[in-house]
């Protein structure tokens, strides 16, 4: 299979279909935590940021401690959750959401990765060793960035044809 | 031929269309659920509380009423209490400072420092102090000169009182902090009344029933502007508490539970003896003067110079020192009073070092005209946090004490699955047992470092810390300044003599009880204890 940017026909029905639908349901997943953050006047990433473990454990303890910075963490996980899952949901710049929003998810990864002898207060709402749905997300938020489909099923489809032309 | 092209360009040119705005129907969904959720959860919500909860805005923080009076005060007792008491007043030593500080910059989440530093300004210096050790005695007067503090360079140097007579002939001084063991709290209280001086008494009011008595009478008598040391009342999560129960959101209650649970020996009052304590250093012969049973100065005497909550001779045990937090809370919020009946059992289990007050202890006080049993129970060997509970016919108020969620001195009410009330709430599935219809967590989008357990305890009891205009201020602080306020504008401070009289009256009930081995009636005619 080709990697072209500009073919519409570079993938066969179902490669394409599959790989849409994978973009607009990480899309919705992306832009429901993001309005549920921006709605919910109590929301901080505080907690997730305190039971930060591993390498940005002190990063995440300095956010939390310095209230500009807590604020501009919440802004920035509020607004870019939803944009990038809007982006996705509608296939607009959605090959560069897709990296922006792998950005993310390894972030949430790496504050609290789920190695062995890590204790987070909150329980984990499945059971993980090394691999978590983070881990996974992010993967195939890389492989929507590596098989961008925005131009052929989505809003960019008119800025791909505007330039093809 | 060229009408085919155009219906073929035509029919490409909705292709095109469609693919490009092929997902915007999910988006449409999308928007349609998120809506549908929002409105569901608005309706739930209003359907929840409808109307029972009004929204009050928190308590307002008086300002510039410190302006207008400047206070000289006194402290008798600058101990571990008596210290923090002062810093509530706005002067620190310089140990505490450098030490606050220095964790500050260790711990980026350890506000205590800046807590202290941007406390209001009281508008009053520290001028007597008056410690029976002199190493305490001496800080204090340390405390009184440190320029690291909210406002700036104090204006004087404390003197240092040998005996607290001393120290309230001094006309300068306006109003005294007594903060020593509960053994001189009568005396030294009363005599500062008869003197003419504000008080601010630690809790427990007094070691005996009948000091209470007296107490309230000279404070009555004197019109002193006069505050028990019950920080609890400054914390906003029991005025918002007091609100809910107000508009019957828990319907008819019947039984309130109240918990202590410490488990370290500082927690049991196994205080570290000072090093430098000696007889040179320590007046021990004034320190038990009041006492019944008197010792000889040596080990004995040391251990009960510092750890003296383990012995009945200087105070009453979980009674005064934990009970009486407890009770006055429950009494802030309910508004109880004295109870009728009290009983008393314990007994020392685990501290098995030479005390005579109780380590594991519960209490039931009776209020027949209430309808209303108010259970305490309390041990200093399992750090469970069990919370305090007030346990209504439509649903439950659980205080602090619970697990998760980090909630500092919040609460959460929820619905009873038998609740009269909610019935038909519960039964359209729109009220769910599992879930509180009310939460209360202050400052939820603040996080601080208190970390040690028993602090964990002090916290969650909304001993610690409160929060004002979305900051956060020590309730001590908040419970000096009302004090002050309350001496200049001549109105009444929150936790005055006649609720000061309701704790003291009954946690000597129930120490009674202990004692006696039997149930205690509160003959509020004859205001005696029968």
């Amino acid at each position: 299979m080709k990697n072209n940017l500009s073919g519409n026909d570079a993938y066969a029905g179902s490669q394409l279909n599959g790989i849409v639908i994978l973009r607009v349901l990480i899309g919705w997943h992306f832009l429901y935590e993001g309005i549920s953050k921006l709605i919910n006047p109590y929301w901080s990433s505080a907690a997730y940021l305190l039971d930060s473990k591993w390498i940005f454990s002190s990063l995440a303890k300095t956010i939390v401690s310095n209230p500009t910075l807590l604020g501009i963490s919440d802004f920035v996980n509020m607004w870019g959750l939803t944009l990038v899952g809007a982006s996705l949901l509608l296939g607009l710049f959605s090959r560069y959401s897709a990296l922006v929003g792998m950005g993310f998810v390894l972030l949430y990864y790496l504050f609290a990765p789920p190695f062995l002898g890590l204790e987070y207060s909150k329980p984990g709402e499945g059971s993980y060793i090394i691999v978590n749905k983070n881990l996974i997300e992010a993967c195939a938020l890389w492989v929507l960035y590596s098989f961008p489909t925005g131009h052929v099923i989505g809003l960019d489809r008119f800025f791909a044809k505007s330039e093809s032309n | 031929m060229s009408e085919n092209n155009n219906q073929e360009n035509n029919n490409m040119e909705r292709r095109e269309l469609l693919k490009g705005l092929a997902t915007v129907p999910v988006f449409g969904l999308f928007l349609l659920n998120l809506w549908q959720k929002m409105r569901r959860d608005a309706i739930k919500k209003s359907n929840i509380l409808s109307n029972l909860v009004q929204e009050n805005s928190e308590p307002a923080v008086i300002k510039g009423l410190s302006d207008s009076r400047h206070l000289n005060i006194g402290i008798i007792g600058y101990g571990g209490r008596g210290s923090h008491l002062i810093r509530g007043a706005g002067f620190a030593t310089k140990g505490w400072t450098d030490t606050v500080a220095e964790n500050a910059k260790k711990n980026k989440l350890d506000k205590q420092f800046e807590t202290f530093m941007t406390q209001e300004d009281l508008n009053c210096s520290l001028i007597g102090v008056c410690d029976l050790f002199d190493v305490r005695a001496n800080q204090g007067l340390d405390a009184s000169i440190n320029e690291i503090r909210p406002g700036g360079k104090p204006r004087s140097m404390a003197t240092r009182y040998r005996h607290y007579t001393e120290l309230l002939a001094n006309d300068e001084i306006d109003a005294v902090i007594v903060a020593t063991p509960d053994h001189w709290h009568a005396r030294i209280a009363m005599d500062a009344a008869k003197a003419g001086k504000h008080v601010y008494c630690e809790k427990g009011l007094t070691r005996t029933f009948d000091e209470a008595i007296a107490l309230h009478d000279i404070v009555k008598e004197t019109g002193i502007t006069f505050q028990l040391g019950h920080q609890n009342r400054q914390v906003e999560a029991n005025e918002k508490a007091k609100q809910i129960i107000r508009q019957g959101l828990l319907g008819k209650i019947n039984l309130v539970e109240l918990a202590t649970n410490r488990n370290s020996p500082w927690g049991a009052w196994v205080w570290n003896i000072h090093p430098k304590g000696n007889a040179k250093t320590i007046d021990w012969d004034t320190f038990q003067e009041p006492s019944p049973n008197k010792f000889p100065f040596g080990e004995e005497a040391l251990k009960r110079f510092f750890r003296w909550r383990c012995w009945f001779d200087y105070g009453t045990g979980l009674s005064g020192d934990l009970l009486s937090h407890d009770f006055d809370a429950i009494n802030q919020i309910m508004d109880l009073g004295i109870p009728k009946y009290a009983s008393s059992t314990g007994g020392i289990y685990f501290y098995k070092d030479g005390r005579d007050v109780p380590d594991v202890w519960n209490a039931t006080f009776e209020y027949p005209d209430k309808d209303l049993t108010v259970l305490y129970s309390a041990t200093l060997s399992s750090n469970e946090p069990r919370g305090n509970r007030i346990m209504g016919h439509d649903a439950t108020m659980q205080m602090g004490g619970q697990s998760g969620g980090g909630s500092i001195h919040g609460f959460i009410v929820t619905a009873d699955s038998e609740s009269t009330q909610y019935k038909e709430r519960l039964e359209q599935g729109i009220i769910n047992t599992k879930y509180p219809i009310y939460t209360y967590s202050p400052g939820s989008k603040q996080i601080d470092g208190v970390t040690s357990a028993t602090s964990r305890y002090f916290a969650n009891k909304g001993l610690l810390y409160t929060y004002r205009e979305g900051k956060r201020v020590d309730p001590t602080h908040l419970h000096i300044k009302d004090w002050l306020d309350s001496i200049r504008s001549g109105s009444q401070p929150k936790c005055n003599i006649d609720v000061a009289l309701h704790e003291a009256v009954t946690c000597h009930m129930a120490t009674e009880s202990y004692l006696q081995g039997r149930r205690i009636e509160w003959d509020p005619k004859k205001r005696a204890l029968v």
